[in-house]
C-alpha cells in the first residue's frame, strides 16, 4: 500500500519508524523536532507502542539501550544539545553492539548555539562523538521522501550489523512539509536476534549485554571484532548520488539541504555557461571516499558547501588526496546559504569575473 | 510549470494555512510540492511568512530567494519582499490593509484586493486568504478551482468542515476579481 501526502519531515521520520517496526520511542523536547516527539506520543500508542518522555536527553538514551537490548526496535532523537548529552549511551551502545535508532534535526551551535538548521554535527556523528574506538552509521537525507525511506532504512542496517545508526536531518528539512509517499515494505520484516536478552525460558544459556571488558586481550578481541564489522559496512553499504560530475567545470560535494541548494545553483550556473556537478553523499558514515576520489578523474575543482564552518570538507580532502583543489563555502549560526552566495564564490573560485 | 509564491503577513491571518491549502491542492494534481515555513526568531513580532513551490520537477531549495508571485497581507511584509520578487512575477496584496497609494511604489505588477474587508463582510476575517488563492488561480491556472475544495477538506480540522462552503464562497469572489 502506498499513499501520498503532505507532511512535515519532522513527522515523516516518525511515520517511518511507525511503519519501520519501531514500538518503543523515548524522547525529550527540543526545537526543532518537536514535532517528530509530538507525533510518536500521537501515534505510537495508537500502534500499541510504547512512548515515554523522558526526564532528561540521557535517560532517553539509556532506555533506548534497554529496550533495544531486549530485542526492539527503539529509537529517539533530538536535536544538537540534546545529542550531545546522548554521546556517552552512544558509546555504550557502540560496545555493547546494539542495533539502534538516534534522529538529529541539527540546529545550530556550539553550545546551546540556537534553533535555526546547521549541519555542525557532521565531525559528532562520524568521528564518534563519544569515547573509544567506534562507528556509527550516519544517514543524510534530503528530502521528505528520503526522510522517510533513510529511517526505514536505519533500522534495517541497524539491526543488520547490530550498531547505532544515526540520520542526520537538520531543522529545515525537519520544519517543511514536502509530499511523501508512505511505501510499506513489501515483505513482512523479520529479524532474528538471538543475542537478545529476553530471558532464557530456562532453555538456553544467558545472553549477556555489556560493553566492560576488564582484560585488556578480551577488550582487544572485542575491538578487532568491531573493527572488521566496520570495514564490512564501509565496503558493502556506501550510498551517494552523483549528477553531471564528468567533465564539470566544478563539482560541487553537500548533503542534505545544502545539496538541495547546490541543485538550484546548477542551473543558474548553467544559464551562464559554468557547468556544476554535485556529489551528494548519503552516508555520511561510511563516507564515499572512492566516488568522491574519483572525482579528481573528472574535474580540476571541487567545492564543498556546507551550513558549517567546515566539516565534511576534511573527510572530501582525505578522499581527494590533493589530485586537485578543494575549496569550501558554508555559514554558520543558522544562517543557510543563498544560491546568489553560492554561484559568486564558484565564479570566485573559478577565477571567472562576477557580473 | 514551476511556481514559487511567498505568503506574508501576520500571525493568525492564515498565512501557514494558505500555504498548506495551495501544497495539498498541488499534490491532489500530481504536482510536486514544498513548504517552508517561518520559525525562531523570525517570527518574533508576530509575522509569519512561509515559502511554497509548485513544480512538476524535483524541487531543489525549500527556500525562495526570487518569488514569481508575492501575497502580501500586511504593510511589513510588502516592505520585506517586494524588491526580491522577480521581474515576470507579480504582487497580490491585500489593499485594505495596506493604502493603495503605497502599493504603487512597487516595482512588480500589483493586484490590490481588498480581501480582509470583503472577507469580513462575507462573513469572516479568516476567509480573506481564500479570496487571495482564487486571485492567484485567476493569473495563473495553477489548480482547478474545485481541487481547492478537496484539499480544504484535508487541510481543516473536522470541526471546521461545516465552513468549507463559505471558504468556497470566497474563492469564488478572488476569481472574479
Amino acid at each position: 500500500m502506498s499513499e501520498k501526502v503532505l507532511i512535515k519531515g519532522n513527522e515523516a521520520i516518525g511515520e517511518a519508524a511507525i511503519r519501520a517496526g519501531c514500538r518503543h520511542y523515548f524522547g525529550y523536547p527540543i526545537t526543532p523536532q518537536n514535532e517528530l516527539t509530538n507525533y510518536m506520543s500521537k501515534y505510537m500508542p495508537e500502534a500499541g507502542g510504547v512512548f515515554i518522555q523522558a526526564e532528561s536527553e540521557i535517560a532517553a538514551i539509556n532506555m533506548v539501550y534497554g529496550a533495544a537490548g531486549a530485542g526492539a526496535r527503539a529509537m529517539t532523537s533530538s536535536s544538537s544539545p540534546g545529542i550531545s548529552l546522548k554521546q556517552e549511551g552512544i558509546s555504550y551502545i557502540a560496545g555493547a553492539e546494539i542495533p539502534a535508532v538516534v534522529v538529529n534535526v541539527m540546529r545550530c551551535g556550539p553550545g546551546l548555539g540556537g534553533i535555526m538548521p546547521a549541519q555542525s554535527d557532521y565531525f559528532q556523528a562520524v568521528k564518534g562523538g563519544g569515547h573509544g574506538d567506534y562507528r556509527n552509521i550516519a544517514l543524510a537525507p534530503s528530502n521528505g521522501q528520503e526522510l522517510y525511506e533513510l529511517t526505514v532504512k536505519a533500522f534495517d542496517l541497524a539491526d543488520k550489523y547490530r550498531m547505532l545508526v544515526m540520520v542526520m536531518a537538520d531543522g529545515a528539512l525537519g520544519q517543511m512539509m514536502e509530499n511523501v509517499e508512505f511505501r510499506d515494505r513489501e515483505e513482512p520484516l523479520i529479524v532474528e536476534k538471538p543475542w537478545a536478552a529476553t530471558g532464557t525460558g530456562m532453555k538456553r544459556e544467558k545472553n549477556s549485554i555489556t560493553s566492560v571488558y576488564i582484560n585488556p586481550d578480551e577488550l582487544e578481541t572485542v575491538n578487532n571484532r568491531l573493527q572488521a564489522k566496520y570495514h564490512e559496512v564501509e565496503e558493502n553499504e556506501v550510498m551517494y548520488e552523483e549528477i553531471n560530475c564528468e567533465g564539470a567545470d566544478i563539482v560541487i560535494c553537500a548533503y542534505g539541504l545544502a545539496a538541495r541548494l547546490t541543485r538550484n545553483v546548477m542551473k543558474s550556473a548553467s544559464a551562464e555557461g559554468i557547468k556544476v556537478g554535485l556529489m551528494r553523499p548519503i552516508t555520511l558514515w561510511p563516507f564515499p571516499k572512492q566516488a568522491v576520489g574519483a572525482l579528481a578523474e573528472k574535474t580540476d575543482t571541487v567545492m564543498s558547501v556546507e551550513l558549517s564552518a567546515g566539516q565534511m570538507v576534511e573527510d572530501v580532502r582525505l578522499a581527494i588526496n590533493g589530485k586537485v583543489p578543494v575549496h569550501f563555502y558554508g555559514r554558520t549560526g543558522g544562517n543557510i546559504p543563498t544560491q546568489d552566495e553560492i554561484l559568486d564564490k564558484i565564479k570566485e573560485v573559478l577565477g571567472k569575473e562576477k557580473k | 510549470m514551476n511556481y514559487e509564491i511567498i505568503l506574508a503577513g501576520f500571525g493568525g491571518q492564515g498565512i501557514l494555512s494558505a500555504g498548506r491549502i495551495i501544497s495539498v491542492s498541488a499534490i491532489l494534481e500530481g504536482r510536486n510540492t514544498t513548504w517552508f515555513p517561518s520559525y525562531g526568531p523570525e517570527m518574533r513580532g508576530g509575522t509569519a511568512n512561509c515559502h511554497v513551490i509548485v513544480s512538476d520537477d524535483e524541487i531543489g531549495s525549500p527556500i525562495i530567494n526570487n518569488p514569481d508571485i508575492l501575497i502580501a497581507m500586511t504593510l511589513p511584509a510588502l516592505e520585506k519582499f517586494e524588491k526580491v520578487v522577480r521581474n515576470t512575477g507579480f504582487i497580490i496584496a491585500d489593499s485594505s490593509l495596506i493604502e493603495e497609494e503605497r502599493l504603487k511604489e512597487a516595482k512588480s505588477r500589483v493586484f490590490p484586493i481588498k480581501a480582509t474587508q470583503i472577507a469580513g463582510e462575507m462573513g469572516h476575517k479568516a476567509y480573506a486568504m481564500l479570496i487571495m488563492i482564487g486571485k492567484l488561480i485567476k493569473e495563473t491556472n495553477i489548480f482547478k478551482p474545485e481541487t481547492v475544495e478537496k484539499a480544504l477538506y484535508e487541510v481543516l480540522k473536522q470541526e471546521l468542515h461545516k465552513l468549507v462552503p463559505e471558504e468556497m464562497a470566497a474563492l469564488s469572489a478572488g476569481l472574479e476579481m
